[in-house]
This record gives structure tokens, sequence and C-alpha cells, in this order.
């Protein structure tokens, strides 16, 4: 705990938006005190039978002290709301911008569980491990009702939905244990659905990593689940139907039938599994049937690291 | 304001009684029947005074309940389930059958006739079809509650209030879709009765702030409240039917639901506080016996308010998932519509200067009010900072800023501008002295309740939580010890207003010796208002402070 109460700080971002937050307290802190001595120095001095000299017309004196002052306790909180609103804007932004370095974890949320999958294989529930120092990117979705990822610590929060994925980019800079709470009322369990965020050095991280490894990674599971419902069957190197081939099309521009260009991230790979005639690549006929209600959120994800995977080839995927 | 009319009762003497060649609107009939089917706007505001009472009360007690299962870190006096219907129950009730209605359905009914000049509202028969519309949606709500009440929160998000809870949702959905056209209703009359019966003379820029406020207040309502109502009508068939609307399972839209919500219930807020601004405005000027410093600017800054107001609910949304240039956009709005309220705050600070200051009970509940709206806004304003309100969001930091603008704002004007014109309404004292005591306790005992939770929410307590970690007990018990204070606060008022109505002092027709045309008919009102429309002549808030501040004091002491 640290002034005021706010939470340690454990991620890159927590610093600045403290820094904010007491730039914010003092100002609105000096504002509010000048205005209760206001209110009190003239409650008293102007009390009724106190001998202070009033105006003969109070009327002009008010309009002669307008002239003076109104516009400049207009014109003040106006410059000072600015300054506040451009400081937390560029913060915020900086939220949107993920390194292109960042580790991606996966995480669905459900009532009243979050279960989070890493790239290399390892899934865990109410609990995140992550390693200080590396930037960490999570793809969030729902499985039911809308739910929040809230690590005070890391001064961060986003909303996870079902249907669309949202994500959430921190750099841990303390290794510990820091609440990971549901900030967003999901029903009767709401206030259980959380745990930690385990923050590790490097080589701890690692050790964790080893000791709940031995499953395929999720590249893959993806992989396989590839086969397995039959995508290879058109996407696939041999395939008979015209399908785009995957190899090497993620993060990359598509250009789609109706003439507009989208990028293959992981929103368009989910879309074009469950909504496939929505965004059709140019040039290929909407054939591919809907895979909605029959594959999960979290195979999706493995889905989605597989052609992950194929981003630096050219073979088409067997 | 002074009129050519002669008055029946000398505004000057203090001894006089209500006494008139009228009989008063209290008069007019005494059976219940003649309540229930009555067309005068003062006894429809009595009968809307009587009903958010009672849903006052039953918030109060649910609000209760949370603050002792809130005292230990274990879910150990309810379920979560019950724990979560009792927030729901408390939110739905005391925004929309309680803080909506409070000050415009109530004081606004009463006074906006007698402070325009006029005899009644527009439509008489459609206020009483108003307060009828009322109780039936409260009606509804009480089913949901005596069923066994409803989990989704007072905002009702979707896919979990259409495809997840298992709770009576429909029935609060028709209550507050019902009470939404109460709302429209009212608004409706307010505006056609301001626009076409204001008395001869008064000019807009002649009108009382209250006025304008409720104006302002009536333009939302009947702007805003429709898109609620939509709102609640495409929940309803999600949920009855299973069109897909918000729920991405059907091939809806979740956020489509927060923006309308928000359209909505952002604007809502400022028909909570408009209002009290409005009383405030009354109160100040009357108790420093000034002017209101900038009386023009107050009038701008209320319809800057009610505009600006329509263009930031985006704020209520800058986690959930809509875009960030939006959530830029939004925030940059929020931080101008702070403009004319710290302007507010500001213009009633300087109405004190060269005033003759008098602390009757209206006077320290309109103090209060200006205080703590002032935390509450200020508040506000990193809640606008889009980086802050990341981390701030969705915690105890965003239940105290509220509560310090509709409870620590609004409340205390409401109350404010019910002892301010009990002697007009009622035609009696009051105790004086307790009621100075009731708002300084309600003062106290609101700071202890809320402000540590400013502190849960620093800390990071996210809200709605049935059950929370172990750190944060201190300040959840200090809250929990204010809320009885406050409690006590909120039963005082019932007790020596309620022996005022059978045993208080009769009231003169102007007791506080205020301006305004209100207060130059008689106390209670008769039937028809006024003997004769007055005329005015001279702009709101003419006060004389050399001689009539030492009367206040005269009257005051009389009241003891």
């Amino acid at each position: 705990m640290s002034l005021l109460g706010l939470p340690a700080q454990a991620s890159s971002f927590a610093p600045k938006v403290d820094a904010l937050f007491y730039a914010v307290t003092a100002v609105t802190c000096a504002v509010a005190i000048a205005i209760f001595l206001t209110l009190i120095v003239f409650g008293i001095r102007y009390r009724s039978g106190s001998p202070t000299r009033r105006a003969e017309d109070v009327p002009a004196a008010q309009a002669r002290a307008r002239k003076r002052f109104e516009l400049a306790w207009t014109l003040i909180p106006l410059l000072l709301f600015l300054s506040a609103f451009g400081w937390a804007g560029r913060l915020y932004v900086e939220r949107d911008e993920p390194p292109a370095d960042a580790m991606v974890v996966f995480v669905v949320a459900k009532q009243w569980m979050w279960k989070a999958q890493h790239a290399s294989g390892q899934r865990e529930i109410d609990e995140l491990h992550v390693p200080v120092g590396q930037p960490i990117r999570l793809v969030m979705t729902s499985q039911d009702v809308i739910h929040s990822f809230f690590v005070p610590a890391f001064r961060l929060k986003q909303d996870v939905l079902p249907g669309r994925y949202t994500e959430m980019w921190f750099t841990p800079t303390k290794a510990g244990r820091f609440h990971l709470f549901c900030a967003e009322y999901c029903g009767t369990d709401h206030s259980h659905m959380g745990g930690d965020v385990v923050v590790a050095d490097r080589a701890e991280f690692q050790r964790w990593l080893t000791a709940h490894g031995g499953a395929p990674d999720m590249a893959a599971r993806g992989e396989a689940l590839f086969r397995e419902y039959g995508c290879s069957g058109c996407h696939g190197a041999n395939a008979a139907v015209h399908a785009p081939n995957l190899a090497g099309i993620y993060g990359k521009p598509v250009p789609l039938a109706d003439g507009t260009t989208t990028v293959a991230d992981d929103r368009y790979i989910r879309d074009s599994i469950l909504l496939p005639q929505r965004e059709v690549v140019a040039g290929y006929a909407p054939i591919m049937p809907s895979f909605a209600g029959r594959i999960g959120d979290e195979e999706i994800f493995d889905l989605i690291a597989y052609v992950r995977s194929l981003a630096d080839t050219r073979d088409r995927p067997r | 304001m002074s009129t050519t009319l002669p008055l029946p009762d000398d505004a000057s003497n203090g001894a006089a009684p209500r006494a008139t060649s009228q009989s008063s609107y209290l008069d007019a009939g005494m059976t219940v029947r003649s309540w229930l089917t009555t067309h005068d706007h003062k006894r429809i505001a009595i009968l809307y005074t009587l009903s958010i009472t009672a849903f006052f009360f039953i918030g109060g007690v649910v609000a209760t309940m949370m603050r002792i299962e809130l005292a230990t870190p274990d879910g150990d006096l309810v379920s979560a389930e019950t724990y979560n219907k009792l927030f729901t129950m408390h939110g739905v009730v005391m925004v929309w059958f309680f803080l909506i209605p409070s000050i415009p359905a109530t004081l606004g009914n009463f006074l906006v006739p007698l402070m325009i000049g006029a005899r009644d509202l527009a439509f008489p028969r459609l206020n009483l079809a108003s307060w009828y519309l009322y109780v039936a949606g409260g009606a509804f709500t009480i089913a949901a509650l005596v069923l066994g009440g409803v989990d989704t929160g007072w905002t009702f998000y979707a896919p979990f209030s259409t495809l997840y809870s298992n709770t009576h949702v429909i029935y609060v959905l028709a209550g507050v879709f019902v009470v939404g056209f109460s709302s429209i209703l009212t608004g409706l009359n307010f505006i056609v009765t301001i626009h076409k019966m204001r008395a001869p003379g008064l000019t807009w820029f002649r009108l009382p702030l209250f006025v304008w406020a409720n104006y302002a207040t009536a333009a939302i309502l009947v702007l805003a409240t429709p898109v609620l109502a939509m709102t609640l009508v495409l929940l309803a068939v999600e949920r009855i039917a299973g069109i897909g609307i918000f729920d991405p399972a059907l091939g809806g839209d979740p956020l489509l639901f927060q923006h309308l919500f928000w359209f909505y219930s952002h604007p809502a807020v400022y028909i909570m506080v408009l209002p009290a601004m409005g009383v405030v405005s009354e109160i100040v000027a009357c108790f420093a016996r000034n002017p209101i410093f900038g009386y023009r600017t107050m009038a701008y800054a209320i319809i800057a308010i009610a505009v600006v107001g329509f263009l930031v609910w985006g704020h209520h949304m800058f986690v959930s998932g809509q875009s960030t240039y939006a959530g830029v956009v939004f925030s940059m709005l929020s931080f101008l519509v702070a403009i004319p309220s710290a302007v507010k705050v500001f213009n009633w600070t300087a109405t004190l200067w060269h005033g003759r200051i008098t602390y009757a009970a209206p006077m320290l509940y309109a103090l209060g009010f200006i205080g703590l709206f002032t935390v509450g806004g200020m508040t506000g304003l990193f809640l606008a900072s889009l980086a802050l309100d990341v981390q701030l969001t969705d915690t105890y930091f965003v239940v105290a800023h509220f509560h310090y603008i509709m409870v620590g704002g609004s409340v205390s004007a409401y109350l404010g501008g019910i002892h301010f014109w009990w002697p007009k309404i009622t035609g009696r004292l009051y105790s004086d002295r307790w009621a100075r005591f009731a708002a300084i306790l309600l003062f106290v005992g609101f700071n202890f309740t809320f402000f540590p939770q400013y502190l849960l929410g620093i800390a990071g307590m996210p809200r709605r939580y049935h059950q929370y970690p172990p750190e944060f007990q201190t300040l959840n018990v200090l809250s929990s010890a204010g809320a009885v204070i406050l409690a006590l606060g909120y039963l005082l008022p019932l007790l020596y207003l309620g022996w005022s109505l059978f045993r208080g002092p009769r009231a003169n027709a102007n007791p506080w010796h205020a301006t305004g045309l209100e207060w130059q008919t008689p106390s209670p009102p008769p039937q028809h208002n006024f003997a004769s429309i007055p005329e005015v002549t001279e702009p709101p808030y003419a006060y004389r402070p050399d001689r009539l501040g030492r009367e206040v004091v005269q009257a005051r002491e009389g009241t003891r």
C-alpha cells in the first residue's frame, strides 16, 4: 500500500497512471480547499449581524465582480481540464498499442472462472503466470456473459465479451502474487470470480513452464484440430477445393470480395470460422460452412495459434 | 419580485394567520376519494411525496442490509444470490422510484405553477395520470420484489439479463418501462406550462432558477426517456422471444445495449441533479439576502449541462471494448460538461459575498449540497480522465462518486427544498433546532459512509462484491458505521416534520421573507393559487439585504 492506499505498482503502466493520479488529486484538492475556505470565510464575514461593511448596491457590485472573475473561473478550469484530458488520453492510447514482441496468452472467461492458455501448451484456471520484464498481450473472450479482467496492481482493466475478442497488454515489473478480480457484474458468484496473477522472475517462470509442460503446444493442438474438423480438406496442400492458402497470412492484409481490405488477425480468423460468409477473400467462392456451435472458444484459440505458426512459411498446410 | 396585486396576506407581518378569504387546497376535500381524483398540482405533489418517501425507505432498508453484510469480508448474513438481489433492488428503487421523480414531481409539481403565477399545470388530468403510472410501475417493481427479486443490477447488462438470469427480470423491466411514461408526461406538462402560462411580465430571464432547472430537466425527460423505453422493450423481446439483439450467441451486440442504456442513463444523472441545483439557488439567495451572482450565467449553465449531458454517455464504457478513439472523444466532452457545473459552484459561493447570511435548516442543507456536490464533481474528473478511469471504473470509487452527486447532492437539496417550502406546503412551521441538527447529522453520516468508499476504490475493491479480500475490511466497517448515523439522520425529519404537521405553529405567507411569487399567496396556498394573477415587474432575487436580513433572524427565532 502506498500513499492514499493505491495498491503495489507491478506493471510498467502503474507508475505512469499513479503520477497522473497524484497530479489530479493535488490539483482537485487544492481547488476544493480553496472553494471550502472561501465558503467559510464568506460565511463568517458576511453572517447576519456582522459589522462587515457591505456594498451600497450589491447587484452593481456583483456586476463589476463578474466582469473581473467569471471569465477567469471559466477559462482556468478549462485549461486544467484540457491538460488532464491530454495526459490521461495519451496513456489510454498507449494501453491500446502492444509492443510487437509481446508474448500472447489467451484467456477465456466463463461464469465464474478465468481460464488461461499459454502458447507453449500450459493451461491454468484462476491463475495467470507471467515472467517479469516480458511484455504480455492477453487475447480474451467470454463463453457466456460480460466479465472484466482487472488487476489493480497493474492499473489495468478490460471487459471481456462473448462473441468477440478484447485485448490488454502489460509488462510486469515486480515479482509477487497480485489480485485478479472480475470487475463486471456477471451473476451469482461474481465476487468469487478471481484469483491471482503470479509474476515470477524469468528463471522461476521457466521452471513453472517446465513443471506444467508436457502437453502439446497450442499450435500443435491447432494442427490436430485442423485435420479433425476437416479444415485441411479445403485449405490443405492437396485440396481439390479452391480455398485460400493460410500459410504466411497471419497479420497480413487480405483483400476481400467487396473490395475492402482487412488484416488477418485473431478476430478475422475467429470470424472466418464462425461467420465465414461475412468477409470472403477476393477471388474465392463463399462456400465455407460455419462452425458456430460446433467448436469451442479454446479450440479456436488453438487454431489461431496454428495459423499464426504458419506465418513464416509459404507452404500450404498439410 | 414585486407585484401589483393586493396581497390577501401581508407578507411582512410575521404573525399573520393563514385565514383568508379563500379556503386552502388542503381544505378542498378531506376524503381519500377527493385526493385520489384530484387535478390540483399541489395535491398531486403531495401524493408523489408520500409515494417516493415510501420507496425511499424501501431502498434504504435494502441498503442497510447490504452495509451490514459488508461489515465482514465473508458472505455471512445473506447468500450471494440475495446480496445481488439487494443491490439490484436498491438501484432500481432509488433511481427510478425516488431520485428521478424526487424534486420535479414533488417540489416541481407544487412550485412551478406557483412560481410562474399560474393556477395549475397546463394539463392537470395528465398530471394525475402521471402519478397513476408511477404507482403502476411501482406495483410491478414491488411484485418482482415479493416474487423473489431480480439479480441483474439496475443496469440490466445483456446478455446476462436476457439469457442468463433466472429471476423476475420481466416484472422489473415492465415497472421501469411504465414509470418512464410517468416521467415523460410530467416533462411534457412542465414544458408546455413554462412556455405558455407565465404571468404577465414574467419574461424568461425573470424566471427563478428553480423553474429554469425544471424546464431543462423536463426537456431531458421527454427526449431521453423514450430511448430507455425502447431499450427495455428490446431486452424483453430478446428475453421472451429469443430474438437476437444484444446476445452475440443470437447474432446481437452487447455493446449496443450499453450505448442505448447510457444514452438515457447518463442524462438521467442530470435529471437528478439539475432540479437540485435549482433548489439550492433559491435557498442560497434567500438566506444570503442577495441576488444570485451571475443569474444569466447560471441559467445558461443549466441549459449547457442539459445539452452537453446528452453527448457524454460513452464515458461509462471506457473499458467496455468501445473503440479507443470513441473513448477519447467522450472523455473530452465529459470534461466540457464539468465546466458549467464548476461555474455554478463558484457562483453560489460568490452569492454569499456582501450578503447577510443566516443559517436556518434549509441553508445548512444547501451548503451541504455545495460541499458534497463539489467533492462528487471533483472525483468525476478522475473518472473522465481516461487512464484513471481504467483503474477506477467498476470499483467503489465510482460508487462513492455517484453517491456524492445523487445522495450527498440531490437528496440534500431535496431535503433542503422540503424544509424551505414546508411552511408554504403545509402552512406549518417545524422545529428549526431539530432540523439543523438533522442537517448536520446527515452531512456527517454521509461523509462517514461514503468517503471510505473512495479509498476502497483507490485500493482496488470492485463494486457489487458480496464478499471481499480481508484487507478491505477496515474501510468497509467505517462505511457501515457511518451508514448507521446516516440512517438516523434520514429518520429524524420524519419525526419532527410529522410533529409539525399536527402540532407545528401556523406559518404566515412568507416566513423566510423570500422573493418569488409562491411566497405572495397564503400558506398553504388557496385551491387556485392566486386570488388574481400577479404581474411581475422586477428581476428575480430582488433581495434588499439591509432591511430584510434582520427580519429573517427574528422569524427564525420564532420557530424554535
